[in-house]
């Protein structure tokens, strides 16, 4: 279930029958300015916080980044990476990771679940946890890598943009404990309004390639970021420069889905003439 | 502290937080904003979004903070004296000055008498077997009525500008370079965005912690900044200040309150030995000005004393026993922590109450401090958490390798609050008391300290009832007005540091009108008496809660002239004042050097604008009165003639432990290697490694994750910094065959760890007068209880010794050796 029950899913994966259009909604989205982020983690704390997620404590890998990557306890991370763009100029970018909330997302686009991955009006890309049967079509379609599916209930998860403290027009956790500001969330107009201030007082620091990341090749974003170097987002822990969704996903929504949508039937045919005839499967007991 | 009230008056952070956004230049240097301050640290955000600050970090690592910032250079751990003192000289060989401020509000034109002496890094009047100075031949030279002389010109060769000139021309860009390891030329970029605010219309705020305290040179390196800040006119304004920022949420209530082994509250300082009648003890307190007109408040100290007495002792303290002066004890020499460990570790101690405070995981030479704690018969430790302290004598293999059968010592936990689970105020960095609300009843047997306290106070002191003692006076004359005596309450202590009138007072401009009436709360400490007709906790409190209510539980941050200034919003002290020294904001004649920092103006007739005035309000211009009011100078002092253990103007020395054999200031002497007024302790020297074999510079230090001992308990926390790591550079990794993730072990002359290695460009090596110098960073969270990983408790390494005048451990700055484990 949904647990936006005041905001129109306007896409549900596996799904042909037509979402609900009548209400209009702005869309939202996170912006991280990466250059103002003290790489505190508070963000990583409230998301565990507001979430009930409690990851193992880990060990030191040599790095900062701890957890040391995303998990299914664990939404967001932080990632820290040292360059030198200018030679003698260290530099130590610290990005927030996490589910960017494609406007065209690739995750949603190859689950094979109807409903455990929808996309609502205004932009979140949610996972509907009881509908997923956990088969990690999502991670190959994630052009940033972000989904994690559990060992424990073989199910996938990821940041869901706190689609439930947003509903009721909160901000998401993170939002509200970032120190410096660095984390905003509003509509997607106001955030790319309040970035282009961010760019110019960069560009007169001495950041000409300060930009905003929102990818088009995933038709924009709900989550971006704003980059000292946005022409080179590799930098930051290999983000994406044009992230686009794989082929293989493409591929299974386009020209291969009749036959798909004929498997699926044809699947679904064969489990209702299997029970006609056999009837209910009955997992053995192995003692 | 000790640093900032010989050169201010007051040894608080000048500005507050909010403030920080007015600056046009943010220096954070011996602190590390964004990591061990990460909500203070917005307001240096804003100050770059909304007013184009620049941001400058010096340190010895590329932190979090310079992450952020606009220029970072790197310098040697210990060397900031070294860095800013060639700062002084760029300021003074370029006339960057803010000419009209350094010669109406700081010392500048004071003439220093003629005995004074500088040789080879040792100042006049030193005594190399005692490590200690007589301070005497630091003096101005004085006239006829015992006022100091001043050359207005600044020419005369003694006058303080000169002296500083000559003192500091030897801080050369080279020389710098030579002892700091900072490259030049980047060196000479920081100063060049520093000296831009020489302009009265810019303003640098400086940002610190303790990583300029915890040197055995601390003190003398905030004093060499706070100097760089008065030739630049930095103190007073908006945006400007020299900004400590407190490392606990209440460190500053207690510096205030004087819980210190010399101090009273409100800085009112302990009697010595020597001063045995209350008549010796306020004369060298109550300072008369050194200069005509000059309001000198310290002129009040009867006052503040006597009204804390009275406090204390109610009736039990009249004009006839010197209002209870022999209650208190005289100090024959100080007991600070490291003293009372050294002497506890001697055998001298046998019982010890520790209430939060962590002394195993948080004071240096951690084998020294078990050994301590071992030898008492008990110790009490009062705290919310479990700590390693209460835990000194369990084992737990290599993290706290003690023999548990072999300690006799009788350990009692008494769990309090946290403060979430209790009402009070807590004092920010910026001395505003804000007063909070208990969120959560404490889980268990838990207690509020006041509770624990006052059930163990109540307890002794019906013991010295029942059966006398040597002198039970203070403690069964101690006034204990409480309504539930075992249970004092927050507000009831409050109400108390506060103060009340004790008889009816007189309107001193009016005798026959009555200011306040008898047990009324005061409105300031301008209504204190010295005829015990008043009673006052703490002096510079006084106005916190008032017939008016609570003043720290006010919440309206309304902000009228929109910088940052909202007066309604808790309280600060003194008197509400937001941006201490503030009457410097105006040039002499009351005018606002920056029309567009209008803290106060004159306006013909009296001190206003968007701070209250830390100055008489009606004291007009043509008076003169100088703005630093505390001092008997009425002005800022750039040279301290008194107040310093180890000269009155900043000299580089190298730490206690250097990876250098020698001060490259003064290679050829030995007494000036390192300070020359440290107080080391017997056997502690010997416990000091040398450089062949222990070759490294080393630094520890906080990170954003934890907070101290603390967060090791909490899970969360636990979870994004699990492990204990040491950070070095991509050059000693590379040369040591170290890679990122190996573990290496780290040694000391006092102990060894062992932790997983992070190798990073983020720690430069550096070139030192001719030596490469690698840094081994360690941060400090781990200890062996707690949720997060076991690990080494860094002080395992540090050395015990402190700075010179407040004993602050030298955490940032000892020697290490590392090898691969």
């Amino acid at each position: 279930m949904s647990s936006l029950q005041s905001l129109d899913i306007a896409a549900r994966s596996a799904t042909t029958f037509p979402s609900p259009s009548v209400r209009r909604e702005p869309e939202v989205a996170k912006l991280i300015d990466v250059t103002s982020c003290i790489g505190c983690k508070a963000c990583q704390v409230a998301c565990m916080q507001w979430n009930d997620l409690r990851d193992s404590v880990g060990d030191n890998d040599g790095t900062y980044d701890n957890p040391r990557d995303l998990t299914p306890a664990s939404w967001t991370v932080m990632r820290f990476s040292e360059v030198e763009v200018q030679s003698g100029r260290l530099e130590w970018l610290i990005r927030k990771d996490g589910c960017m909330h494609c406007e065209d997302p690739g995750c949603l686009k190859a689950c094979p679940a109807p409903g455990a991955i929808v996309k609502y009006a205004n932009g979140i890309v949610d996972f509907i946890s009881e509908n997923c049967i956990g088969c990690g079509s999502c991670v190959t379609g994630c052009p940033f890598d972000v989904p994690r599916i559990s060992k424990k209930d073989s199910k996938a998860y990821k940041c869901s943009l706190c689609s439930d403290r947003v509903s009721v027009g909160l901000e998401p956790a993170c939002v509200k404990v970032c120190p410096t500001g660095a984390i905003r969330f509003g509509t997607k107009e106001d955030m790319k309004e309040f970035a282009a201030t961010r760019i110019v007082d960069l560009k007169e620091r001495g950041y000409q390639q300060a930009g905003l990341y929102d990818p088009p090749g995933v038709g924009g974003t709900h989550v971006m970021y704003v980059l000292q170097h946005a022409d080179q987002p590799q930098l930051y822990h290999g983000l994406p420069a044009d992230p686009k969704i794989s082929p293989l996903v493409s591929l299974w929504k386009g020209v291969l889905k009749p036959l798909s949508v004929l498997a699926m039937v044809g699947a679904v045919a064969g489990a209702f003439f299997h029970y006609m005839k056999v009837g209910p499967d009955e997992t053995e007991s192995e003692h | 502290m000790a640093s900032l009230a010989p050169t201010f008056g007051r040894g608080a952070m000048t500005n507050h937080w909010v403030d920080i956004k007015n600056a046009d230049v943010v220096m954070i240097m011996g602190g590390n904003a964004a990591e061990a301050h990460p909500c203070g640290f917005k307001w240096v955000i804003e100050a770059k979004q909304h007013n184009k600050a620049k941001l400058i970090v010096v340190d010895p690592r590329f932190t979090r903070s310079a992450a952020m910032s606009d220029e970072y250079v790197p310098l040697r751990a210990g060397t900031d004296i070294a860095f800013l003192a060639g700062v002084i000289n760029y300021l003074l060989s370029n006339d960057k000055l803010q000419h009209d401020y350094v010669r109406h509000y700081t010392n500048a034109s004071f003439i220093v008498g003629e005995d004074y002496r500088f040789e080879d890094g040792i100042f006049s009047g030193y005594d190399a077997e005692k490590h200690r100075y007589d301070p005497s031949s630091w003096g101005y030279e004085l006239d006829a009525k015992g006022y100091a002389k001043v050359d207005e010109t600044m020419q005369h060769p003694r006058c303080v500008l000169q002296i500083m000139k000559q003192h500091y021309s030897r801080y050369t860009p080279d020389m710098v370079a030579r002892v700091c390891g900072t490259p030049k030329d980047r060196f000479l970029k920081i100063c060049e965005v520093i000296a831009s605010t020489a302009d009265a219309k810019r303003a640098m705020t400086i940002m610190y912690a303790l990583g300029w305290t915890q040197h055995s040179t601390g003190t003398q390196m905030i004093r060499t900044a706070a100097i760089v800040q008065l030739l630049l006119g930095n103190i007073g304004i908006e945006g400007g200040g020299m900004n400590a920022l407190r490392g606990h949420s209440n460190i500053q209530g207690l510096t205030d309150l004087g819980l210190l082994s010399n101090s009273l509250p409100g800085y009112l300082t302990l009697a010595r030995d020597s001063e045995q009648h209350l008549e010796d003890y306020l004369k060298p307190r109550a300072l008369k000005p050194l200069r005509p007109d000059q309001t000198s408040y310290w002129q009040n100290y009867p006052k503040f004393f006597v009204s804390m007495q009275k406090a204390w002792w109610g009736d039990a303290a009249t004009a006839s026993n010197e209002w209870a002066f022999d209650y208190l004890p005289k100090w024959d020499k100080l007991y600070d922590i490291l003293q009372a460990f050294e002497l506890m570790y001697q055998g001298k101690i046998n019982g010890y109450i520790c209430q939060g405070f962590n002394p195993v995981g948080s004071f240096p030479n951690k084998a020294k401090i078990v050994a301590g704690l071992s030898k008492l018969k008990y110790l009490i430790v009062i705290d919310p958490l479990r700590t390693e302290t209460a835990e000194f004598w369990t084992n737990h293999a290599e993290y706290n390798d003690v023999k548990t059968a072999d300690i006799q010592t009788a350990v009692f936990r008494l769990p309090s609050t946290c403060f979430a689970e209790e009402d009070g105020s807590l004092t920010n960095s910026g001395r505003w008391l804000q007063w909070h609300w208990k969120g959560a009843e404490p889980p268990g047997e838990g207690k509020g300290d006041l509770e624990i306290v006052a059930a163990m106070f109540t307890r002794l002191r019906a013991l010295y009832k029942s059966e006398g003692g040597a002198f039970p006076d203070p403690i069964v004359n101690l006034t204990w007005p409480y309504k539930i005596p075992g249970r004092p309450s927050a507000e009831e202590l409050a109400m108390e540091y506060n103060g009340r009138a004790l008889a009816d007072l007189p309107d001193p401009k009016d005798k026959t009108k009555t200011l306040v009436k008898a047990g009324e709360l005061l409105a300031g400490f301008g209504q204190l008496r010295d005829d015990g007709t008043t009673a006052c906790g703490c002096w510079i409190y006084s106005g916190a809660w008032t017939q008016a209510g609570n003043q720290m539980a006010r919440r309206d941050n309304s902000d009228p002239y929109g910088v940052g200034q909202t007066l309604n919003w808790a309280w600060s002290w003194p008197a509400n004042r937001r941006i201490l020294y503030n009457r410097a904001s105006s040039d002499p004649s009351g005018k606002p050097w920056d029309p567009r920092r209008r803290l106060i103006a004159w306006n013909g007739k009296a001190w206003g604008g968007a701070d209250v005035p830390d100055m008489r309000p009606d004291a007009a211009p043509d008076e003169e009165v100088g703005p630093f009011i505390m001092t008997a100078e009425g002005v800022a002092r750039l040279f301290a003639p008194t107040g310093l253990a180890e000269g009155p103007l900043p000299e580089h020395y190298e730490p206690l432990e250097s990876p250098l054999p020698n001060n490259p200031m003064h290679p050829n002497n030995d007494k000036a290697r390192a300070n020359p007024a440290a107080r080391v302790f017997k056997g502690d020297r010997e416990q000091f490694g040398t450089a062949k074999d222990f070759p490294y510079a080393a630094t520890s230090y906080r990170l954003t994750e934890h907070f101290h001992y603390w967060t090791k308990n909490v899970l969360t926390s636990a979870i994004i910094q699990p492990q204990q790591f040491v950070e070095i550079g991509v050059e000693l990794a590379k040369e040591k065959g170290i890679a990122d993730g190996d573990w290496v072990k780290v040694s000391s002359k006092r102990g060894y760890l062992k932790a997983v290695a992070i190798v990073t460009p983020r720690i430069a090596s550096l070139d030192c007068d001719g030596k490469k110098v690698h840094t081994v960073g360690l941060p400090n969270h781990w200890g062996f209880v707690g949720v997060a990983r076991q690990g080494y408790l860094v002080n395992t390494l540090t050395p015990f010794v402190g700075d010179a005048n407040t004993q602050t451990p030298e955490y940032k700055s000892f020697i290490v050796n590392l090898e691969k484990a």
